[in-house]
C-alpha cells in the first residue's frame, strides 16, 4: 500500500541527547579505514583549531539513522522496512561533529511519493547541540521496493 | 582549488569483516549487509556493502583534500550495489567556482565500470 502523503511535513519529538564520545568516533573512523589523527588524538585536533577530536563527515548518520527510526517504524505510517533501500543521502554542515557534543535531532518527513511502484520517503534530521547550536542537517531518501499502489505492473 | 582539479582514492577491498565492523560502528544492522543466510532467504545471493560505507570513503577523499570545516554540503545518490569483496574507486572533480565556494562532482565506481554512487560537494574557499 502506498504511504499516506498526509505525513509530509510531520515533525517528530526531539530525540534524547546523544553524547558524542572520543571512543565512538575512533571506532567509526577505524570501521571506515580512516587513519587521520584528527579523529583520534585531541592534540592533533587542537593543532587544527578544533576544541576536541572531530568525527568523520558521515558520522552524523549514526545519529540521524537512530532518530529516523521514529518514522521508519511508525506503525501509523506503515513503511515495510524489509524492502527498503537507501536511495540518497545529503548532509549540510554548520561545523564538524566533535567529541563532547550533546546532540539532539528533530526529524521531519520532507516528502513522500510513489514512483514506478516504489514508495519514496525523504526524512530530514536537524541536528543541534542541547544549547540550540545547529551542527548538521542530514536528509535521507529511502525507497521501499514494490510497495506503492502502482506495484505489480512490472 | 581550480576548475578541473581531480583527486582520487582507491578504497580497500570490502570484506565481510569490513561490513561487520561498519554495521557495529554505524548502527546500521540491516542483515542484507552482514548475514548471508538472511540474504538467501529473500533471494539475494550474498551480502553487499552499505551505501554509506562508499560515502564514507568518498568523504575521506574530501577531508584528505580540504579542511573538514570548509565542507558546507555533501550529497550523494546510490545508483548500484557494491558486492562484498569489491574494491570501489572514488573520484572528485572541481566543476565550478561560484562566489566563495567550490562545487565538486563526485563518483564511486567499481573496477568493472559500474558506477555505484554519484554526488556533489560544496566547499567554502576560506
Amino acid at each position: 500500500m502506498a504511504l499516506d502523503p498526509k505525513f509530509i511535513g510531520r515533525t517528530y519529538p526531539p530525540t534524547a541527547p546523544y553524547e558524542v564520545g572520543r571512543e565512538k568516533i575512533r571506532e567509526f573512523a577505524d570501521a571506515i579505514g580512516d587513519a587521520n589523527p584528527v579523529y583520534r588524538d585531541p592534540e592533533a585536533a587542537r593543532e587544527l583549531g578544533h576544541p576536541d577530536v572531530v568525527a568523520p563527515v558521515t558520522f552524523p548518520i549514526v545519529i540521524s539513522l537512530g532518530a529516523a527510526e521514529q518514522v521508519v517504524f511508525d506503525p501509523e505510517l506503515g513503511l515495510d522496512y524489509s524492502r527498503v533501500v537507501h536511495a540518497d543521502q545529503r548532509f549540510t554542515y554548520t561545523r564538524p561533529v566533535r567529541a563532547g557534543d550533546r546532540l539532539v535531532a528533530v526529524v521531519t518527513v520532507e516528502n513522500i511519493k510513489t514512483m514506478a511502484g516504489n514508495d519514496i520517503i525523504t526524512t530530514r534530521a536537524d541536528i543541534a547541540t542541547v544549547d540550540g547550536e545547529h551542527v548538521v542537517t542530514a536528509r535521507s531518501t529511502l525507497a521501499a521496493r514494490g510497495t506503492g499502489d502502482e506495484a505489480g505492473e512490472s | 582549488m581550480i576548475v578541473g582539479e581531480t583527486h582520487g582514492l582507491a578504497a580497500p577491498r570490502i570484506t565481510r569483516s569490513t561490513l561487520a565492523l561498519y554495521a557495529g560502528a554505524s548502527g546500521d544492522h540491516n542483515p542484507v549487509h552482514i548475514d548471508t543466510d538472511a540474504c538467501r532467504a529473500v533471494g539475494i545471493p550474498d551480502v553487499f556493502a552499505h551505501g554509506m560505507l562508499s560515502m564514507a570513503y568518498l568523504g575521506r577523499l574530501l577531508t584528505d583534500w580540504v579542511p573538514q570545516e570548509r565542507i558546507r554540503a555533501y550529497d550523494v545518490r546510490f545508483t548500484a550495489i557494491t558486492p562484498v569483496n569489491d574494491t570501489p574507486v572514488c573520484t572528485g572533480t572541481v566543476t565550478r567556482i561560484q562566489g566563495d565556494c567550490a562545487h565538486l562532482d563526485l563518483k564511486v565506481a567499481l573496477p568493472d565500470g559500474t558506477v555505484t554512487l554519484t554526488g556533489s560537494a560544496v566547499i567554502a574557499l576560506g
